[in-house]
């Protein structure tokens, strides 16, 4: 009915276009002149005027959407080093703001102000070399020190200082269409894997004849210790997944035959972020959505993404990911069995 | 010059036939209304799978029989299949990059105005210039076709990365599907060199007497580094393509090591699927400047002679367009920060990358700069070029945050991205084709467009691209992924709903609004009023030529050029403008140069 409503009202407009041509057509004939597609003083005041209006409009729903869209965004950074990545986001974001803001009136506004009439002459500027000047210096100025900055916190993101305490390793494993997580046990190191060791329960291929493999610790979801440097290497079964955790700020792809890795220290439990008063916003929010919709409520949770596309699934590719106190964790720890008791 | 002897005056009383006329044309005018239509047809494809996808992201839980009906086995019951969004995401993204902005734009584009205003009779090789149409052709029918294989259209994303895309096994679309896309593009990528060739010899070796490269208008500029771009850079995607057809139907290894799939263990080792990143890649930025710059070009001719001013600085424009065309090929690293690859090389990437904002900031100043004490005379041209400035700057500041690495953590595959290349490469490049149809179309069908209809079309285009993705840059910072069929798998994503809405009605209504410019185009081109045969009052030599198309362009002699094409508002002149084949006066300076 829906469907049927819709194509009516599709072939009305149409109908309604046609006719709307058919009038224009008809008064075009009646004046009769060859010069009527030309465009007159009338259309350029319109015009004009709706350019002005249009920056204002703009402007005006981009503050709209600043504040009606903020309680949506993700948390502040549950990771050491995403308090870096925020800092040059902002620094970043508040920059290109401000040139949006400047530019676009500018622009809009000269089209308005500009707008032609009919004896009025255009001024001749066919260059100025020291206004050109100041636009190509400034620029590279300001981006000097946005490089500057950048590279110094990628390289502080990407290179963890070697002296700290030693991080702990951890294997993040993907395949079509789920995650696994493999603990490298009191060793920490991990043993020997590969696809072609996968056989029946061994679900990652881990080398059993390797002796650092005994104590490794297979499991489905990623438990942490607050304020403990994370070593997690990355391996896929398959095809490229990439395993995104938006809220500590890091992503690494997982390709098949090449290991990556990303090194981070994450800073808040996830019941400490539960009291965060964004999260708390967000998900009463979320929940009175979907309650709306019959859902059972949501609990905020860390969550590790599959942010490559991998296949049908890929919309719903996620490891749930808990950071808690080092007590927490070592009483979970305790509970999870051994590599080597696993394939006994 | 052979082409000027054998193209005197009365030629074009020789006889032609429907076929040697409109089909296997040898003419750059034809052809290049041949790029356009086709381009169009594919463009209408490529759009209304945007809003079939739009569909499904806003309302994931309503059943549309249109799905049904358009969809067949992938859309049962008004459902549809995860497989098909992602190939309906896939074709969508290569018809729009490849058959829409690269053919559709440089072919329709270069094809018209390079031999119009260099002063040429015709391309260098008009059998050439055939071919390449023919092979677009072609490579249009065999994309097309293969949305109607068992297995379904190649679903790997318009990137096409292996493993996912070498192998059948990880996704029906990777098998019949994606053998025919690299038919396809094969096809496309020939169809692209051979264009790019001929407008590179005809720009060096037909211009008129007097149009020295300094006085090539900036279209023309455009036109040529875009040219140069192509030759240089789609042979490496050619040579991806290859070695992927190779792991794909040969047994061979380029991109494939230690992989499992769907329980079956295969025997490729050694491989890397990154190096298809970066071979795709080398392509794949100059690809987003050869789909830009064309338009860029387009703007400003439009802007100049719409502002009755001369285009500002102009050499700068110029210098900027040869910047930004080598910086494009020492980039391409920005789409990889996370691949794992040496941060060092990130750092590099990031550097190269940030560099390009200064050659676009002096452009976007220049158009501003323009538009300042002009007399502005606000066509539907001019109100699209103004738009495509408009985008080029908020997509370009997106573009400082992307090129990060450290930022691009944050945002690197999500609608962070869709929201940024969609605006500076997408709307910009789309608002500088419709600029360009709405500027010369008097020029390719010897009428005028409504200029009411174009404003209708241009004020709902443009307000309906923001309103499409503008809010996605917040879905972005909410962290939601891109290539996702639905985002309810994830509670953290409902509160989204409400955006994913709003973006589908603007995405609808925008869509719907391109049936006037359909119409405008298609009434116009038949019934519209008849245009003089300089209607802008413009200086470039194409309107020189008589409003009726001939063989060689000009009867009789091809005139000579005395000046640049920028003299608008001249103090001391009659008129507003001077057209480029008008000498200079007694005691009159020579501008521009
Ligand atoms: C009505 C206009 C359009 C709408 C509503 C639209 C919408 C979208 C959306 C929502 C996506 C992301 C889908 C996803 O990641 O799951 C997408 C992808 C894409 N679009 Fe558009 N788009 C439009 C026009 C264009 C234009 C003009 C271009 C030209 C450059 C374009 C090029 C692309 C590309 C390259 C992709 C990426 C495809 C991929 O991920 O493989 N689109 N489009
Ligand atoms: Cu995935
Ligand atoms: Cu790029």
């Amino acid at each position: 009915m829906e469907t049927v409503l819709k194509i009516v009202i599709g072939i009305l407009g149409v109908v309604a276009v046609w006719q709307a041509i058919r009038v224009f057509e008809i008064s075009a004939k009646i004046k009769g002149s060859d010069t009527d597609q030309d465009v007159n003083d009338k259309d350029n005041k319109t015009q004009g005027f709706l350019l002005a209006l249009f920056v204002v409009g703009l402007i005006g729903s981009f503050f709209w959407m600043v504040s009606a869209y903020a309680p949506m965004e993700l948390p502040k950074s549950a990771s050491v080093h995403g308090e870096d990545i925020d800092n040059l986001w902002d620094i970043s974001m508040g920059l290109i703001i401000i040139v949006f803001l400047i530019t676009q009136p500018l622009l809009f506004g000269f089209g308005y102000w500009f707008r032609g009439k009919k004896g009025r002459k255009a001024v001749f500027l066919e260059h100025d070399n020291k206004l050109e000047f100041i636009w190509t210096v400034v620029p590279a100025l300001v981006l000097a020190v946005l490089i500057i900055y950048g590279l110094t916190t990628w390289s502080e993101v990407m290179n963890p200082s070697k002296d700290g305490e030693e991080p702990m390793v951890v294997e993040i494993y993907s395949k079509q269409f789920g995650w696994t997580a493999r603990y490298a046990g009191a060793d920490n190191t991990l043993g020997y894997a590969n696809v072609q060791k996968i056989e029946g329960a061994n679900v990652l291929g881990v080398d059993s004849t390797d002796k650092f493999s005994a104590d490794d610790v297979v499991v489905t979801e990623l438990h942490l210790p607050v304020g403990k440097p994370v070593l997690l290497k990355f391996r896929s079964q398959d095809v490229i997944h990439s395993a995104y955790l938006p809220h500590f700020r890091v992503q690494m792809n997982c390709v098949p035959g090449t290991p990556t890795h990303f090194q981070f220290v994450p800073s808040v439990t996830t019941a400490d972020m539960r009291l965060d008063e964004h999260v708390i916003t967000k998900t009463n929010n979320i929940n009175e959505i979907r309650k709306a919709k019959g859902d059972d409520p949501y609990e905020f949770d860390y969550l590790l993404l599959c942010n490559k596309i991998c296949g049908s699934a890929h919309y719903n590719m996620q490891l749930k990911v808990v950071v808690e106190t080092q007590e927490e964790y070592d009483n979970w720890m305790k509970d999870q069995r051994a590599f080597a008791t696993l394939t006994k | 010059m052979a082409a000027e002897d054998s193209h005197e005056d009365g030629h074009h009383h020789h006889e032609e036939t429907f076929i040697s006329k409109y089909v296997f044309s040898l003419d750059h005018k034809m052809i290049s209304k041949q790029f356009l239509v086709t381009g169009m047809i594919m463009g209408i494809i490529g759009v209304s799978m945007s809003l079939l996808f739009r569909l499904q992201l806003a309302w994931p839980e309503k059943e549309w029989p249109i799905f049904e009906a358009l969809l067949g086995k992938w859309g049962v019951d008004g459902v549809m299949s995860p497989e098909m969004y992602l190939a309906l995401v896939t074709i969508h993204g290569t018809i729009m990059v490849f058959f829409v902005l690269t053919a559709g734009l440089s072919g329709t584009f270069s094809n018209l105005l390079i031999p119009l205003q260099i002063g040429a009779r015709d391309m260098a090789s008009g059998f050439i210039n055939m071919l390449s149409y023919w092979f677009f052709f072609a490579s249009s029918v065999v994309m097309i076709m293969s949305l109607f294989v068992e297995s379904g259209p190649a679903s790997a994303g318009w990137t096409i990365y292996p493993p996912l895309s070498a192998l059948p096994q990880a996704m029906p679309g990777s098998g019949m599907g994606m053998t025919l896309w690299l038919v396809s593009m094969s096809l496309f990528i020939v169809s692209s060199l051979l264009g790019a060739l001929n407008y590179i010899v005809t720009v060096l070796n037909l211009r008129t007497k007097g149009m020295s490269m300094t006085r090539l208008p900036l279209t023309i500029w455009a036109f040529f580094v875009t040219a140069i771009l192509g030759v240089l850079s789609f042979p490496v995607l050619f040579s991806a393509a290859l070695l992927l057809i190779f792991d794909r139907s040969f047994g061979t290894s380029f991109y494939l090591s230690d992989i499992m799939v769907s329980g079956e263990l295969l025997s490729n080792a050694g491989g890397s699927p990154i190096l298809f990143q970066h071979l795709f890649w080398f392509l794949g930025h100059p690809e987003v400047y050869i789909i830009l710059l064309p338009a860029l070009g387009i703007t400003s001719e439009v802007i100049s002679t719409n502002a009755r001013k001369p285009i500002f600085g102009y050499r700068a424009m110029v210098g900027s367009i040869l910047a930004i065309a080598f910086l494009s090929f020492i980039v391409w690293g920005h789409h990889m920060f996370i691949t794992g690859m040496n941060p060092f090389l990130g750092s590099v990437f990031t550097f190269t990358t940030l560099l390009i904002a200064i050659p676009s900031a002096v452009k976007a100043f220049n158009y501003i700069t323009t538009l300042w004490k002009g007399n502005l005379r606000l066509t539907p041209a001019m109100l699209f070029s103004i738009g495509l400035v408009s985008t080029f700057i908020t997509g370009g500041l997106t573009g400082l945050i992307l090129g990060d690495s450290a930022l691009d953590i944050n945002v690197h595959d999500t609608y962070f991205v869709v929201a940024h290349f969609h605006i500076v490469m997408g709307l910009s490049a789309i608002f500088g084709m419709f600029a360009g149809v709405y500027h010369w179309f008097p020029k390719m069908y010897g009428r005028r467009m409504f200029k009411g209809l174009g404003y209708a079309h241009f004020w709902l285009t443009f307000v309906c691209a923001y309103g499409v993705f503008f809010p996605m840059h917040f879905m972005g910072m909410a962290g939601l992924p891109r290539r996702y069929y639905t985002n309810t798998s994830f509670p953290m994503f409902d509160d989204l709903a409400d955006i994913n809405v709003l973006i589908s009605v603007f995405a609808i209504v925008g869509g719907i609004a391109q049936l006037i410019f359909l119409f405008n185009f298609f009434y116009s081109a038949v019934r519209g009023q008849k245009s003089t045969r300089n209607p802008w009052r413009s200086n470039t030599m194409e309107w020189t030529t008589p409003v009726e198309h001939i063989h060689g362009n000009w009867p009789g002699e091809i005139p000579e050029v005395h000046r640049w094409a920028y003299d608008y508002s001249k103090p001391g002149a009659d008129d507003d403008f001077i057209s480029q084949i008008e000498p200079l006066k007694e005691g009159e300076v020579e501008t521009g140069h």
